[in-house]
């Protein structure tokens, strides 16, 4: 049998060469029983069951486990990630892999708005569409959509890359700093100060790099870049009331 | 927070079922608002009958179906036809008269109710607790009907009370629900009482579903009302309206609020968020989407 765990009691299903896969049911166990088992885990790789878009599903994790969420998950799913890989198999809610830090989180069908916001670092997958605010304020995060993402995407962008394999909504980049952003399809109105970018051999590799870390196969010169003009970074006198 | 849940169904053979669908719907976003839960229900012939209107009131007397029928003309010739139901703090009150007729006899009656939804297809229950229990409360898991909607409120501009709940039901078979704050209701207040309107509660939703109102009473349809509303209202705003023609949703310019829909041939549903969705039978092949800032989309019957 296995250990008792935070009061939890998970079900050992499977026993890999050095590693254990523990299945955590949610129909039965709490998120709060489930993110205490992975903030302190005994185990190498994680089932949750009957998500049914609870929120904060493995938030907070900080060490190199796998996590296969078997459905659909709510809002702020693999929040401040650091290490983890977590693999969404449903749609994701609001604030999916929000202040990421490292790791992968992937998510196979849709996410809600603010996806990745304020992401620090690691990969976010996103095989279907993102709505609104993908990429909010991502501070060095890379996010890769195989969708379209929705309006005010990467809004105030810092630093990272967003890949757009989609359309994106009205406001793409708005006020954005020194994020990249490669959009495959159309874009709407462009954000204030965000303007399309050439792409040269360098954006060309770190594009193939993404895709291929994605698993996606488009063909990196299909894509246009956006970044930041430059024109907002200092206050001048035309901004004045 | 404040939860929306709306199920609109374009496939008859599942009228029956749209109280136990919208009761789990409800029930999925209970967490999002706790202090009051409220519902509307369009087409359930055993709460308002054919030819009849109903009626929702708080603060209802006993003796109410009495002193109904005892009011004028309605006196003889409809006496044993007034039906009065209780769920918690509505009181739900059914004749053969239009609603018009049927609010002035209550009122009449009744001087120290409010009348807090009336129509000739729907029923309208206010309460405050928590959601899963009214839900129990209204029967809504037994609730017949085309079309419905939920609200669970995490009151932020105005008192917990009956009156503040959700949904507030000011014209014949309109509903309006409300995720977020007016910033200027208190100016269109005072335009809209400058007009005629009279208010029940200080709830800043109530200003929205007044608004809407007035431009279907000017016979704008709910496409055009709602387009009025966003270039009217200032603030935060994902609102579900129903009336007897079908269901609309709009958001404002910032879109903070969430909203999901989910559509399919045989119904179309809305929700603050997915949860509320997962469990609905062909969610699997729906075309889900969030709705865009300030596009407004209705489906009508």
């Amino acid at each position: 049998m296995a250990p008792l765990i935070h009061g939890l009691i998970p079900e050992v299903t499977d026993r890999l060469a050095d590693d254990l896969v523990y299945t955590v049911d949610l129909a039965t166990s709490s998120v709060r029983e489930l993110n205490a088992e992975l903030h302190a885990p005994t185990a190498g790789h994680y089932q949750v069951r009957n998500p049914r878009g609870a929120h904060a599903i493995a938030a907070g994790l900080r060490h190199p486990i796998t996590v296969d969420v078997q459905g659909h998950a709510g809002y702020y799913c693999a929040g401040m990630n650091q290490h983890a890989e977590i693999t969404v198999r449903g749609s994701a809610g609001v604030g999916v892999a929000e202040n990421m830090m490292s790791g992968t989180v992937r998510v196979r069908g849709d996410a809600s708005q603010s996806a990745g916001a304020t992401g620090h670092g690691g990969l976010l997958v996103i095989e279907g569409s993102a709505s609104m605010r993908c990429g909010i304020s991502m501070k060095g995060i890379d996010i890769v959509v195989g969708g379209d993402v929705g309006p005010m995407s990467a809004f105030m962008a810092q630093a990272g890359r967003l890949v757009i394999c989609g359309d994106a909504g009205d406001g793409l980049g708005d006020s954005i700093y020194e994020a990249r952003l490669y959009v495959r399809g159309s874009v709407g109105e462009l954000g204030a100060d965000c303007v399309p970018k050439p792409m040269r051999p360098e954006h060309h590799a770190e594009l193939a790099e993404l895709l291929t870390a994605a698993g996606l196969t488009h063909d990196p010169t299909e894509f246009r870049r956006y970044g930041s003009a430059r024109r907002l970074y200092h206050f001048t006198a035309h901004n004045s009331y | 927070m404040c939860g929306i849940v709306g199920l609109h169904l374009r496939d008859p053979e599942w009228y029956p079922r749209l109280g136990r669908l919208l009761a789990a719907m409800l029930g999925q976003v209970a967490e999002r608002g706790p202090d009051s839960a409220g519902v509307a229900v369009y087409g359930d012939r055993r709460r308002c009958p054919e030819g009849y209107a109903a009626v929702s009131v708080l603060n209802a007397p006993p003796g109410l179906a009495d002193a109904v029928s005892g009011i004028g003309r309605y006196s003889d010739q409809y006496h044993s036809q007034v039906l009065v139901a209780e769920a918690g703090a509505t009181t739900v009150v059914a004749a053969p008269m239009t609603p018009a007729e049927l609010v002035d006899a209550v009122r009449a009656a009744a001087p120290e109710a409010l009348v807090v939804g009336s129509g000739s297809d729907v029923t309208v229950y206010k309460g405050i607790g928590a959601p899963g229990r009214l839900a129990g409360v209204y029967d809504l898991v037994n609730a017949q009907g085309w079309q419905g909607l939920g609200h669970t409120r995490m009151a932020t501009e105005s008192a917990i009370t009956p009156a503040g709940c959700h949904p507030f039901s000011v014209g014949p078979d309109q509903c309006l629900v409300h995720n977020g704050s007016f910033a200027n209701h208190a100016t269109i207040r005072r335009e809209l009482i400058a007009e005629g309107a009279v208010f029940d509660s200080e709830n800043d939703s109530e200003v929205g579903a007044r608004f809407v109102a007035s431009r279907l009473a000017a016979a704008e349809d709910l496409d055009q009302a709602l387009r009025g509303l966003c270039e009217r209202f200032d603030g935060f705003y994902t609102l579900l309206v129903t009336s007897a023609d079908g269901f609309a949703v709009v958001r404002d310019a910032i879109a903070c609020k969430p909203a999901i829909i989910a559509e399919t041939e045989a119904w179309v549903a809305m929700a603050s968020e997915f949860r509320a969705l997962a469990e609905l039978p062909g969610i699997d092949s729906a075309r889900i989407y969030e709705p865009e800032p300030e596009r407004v989309y209705a489906w009508l019957r």
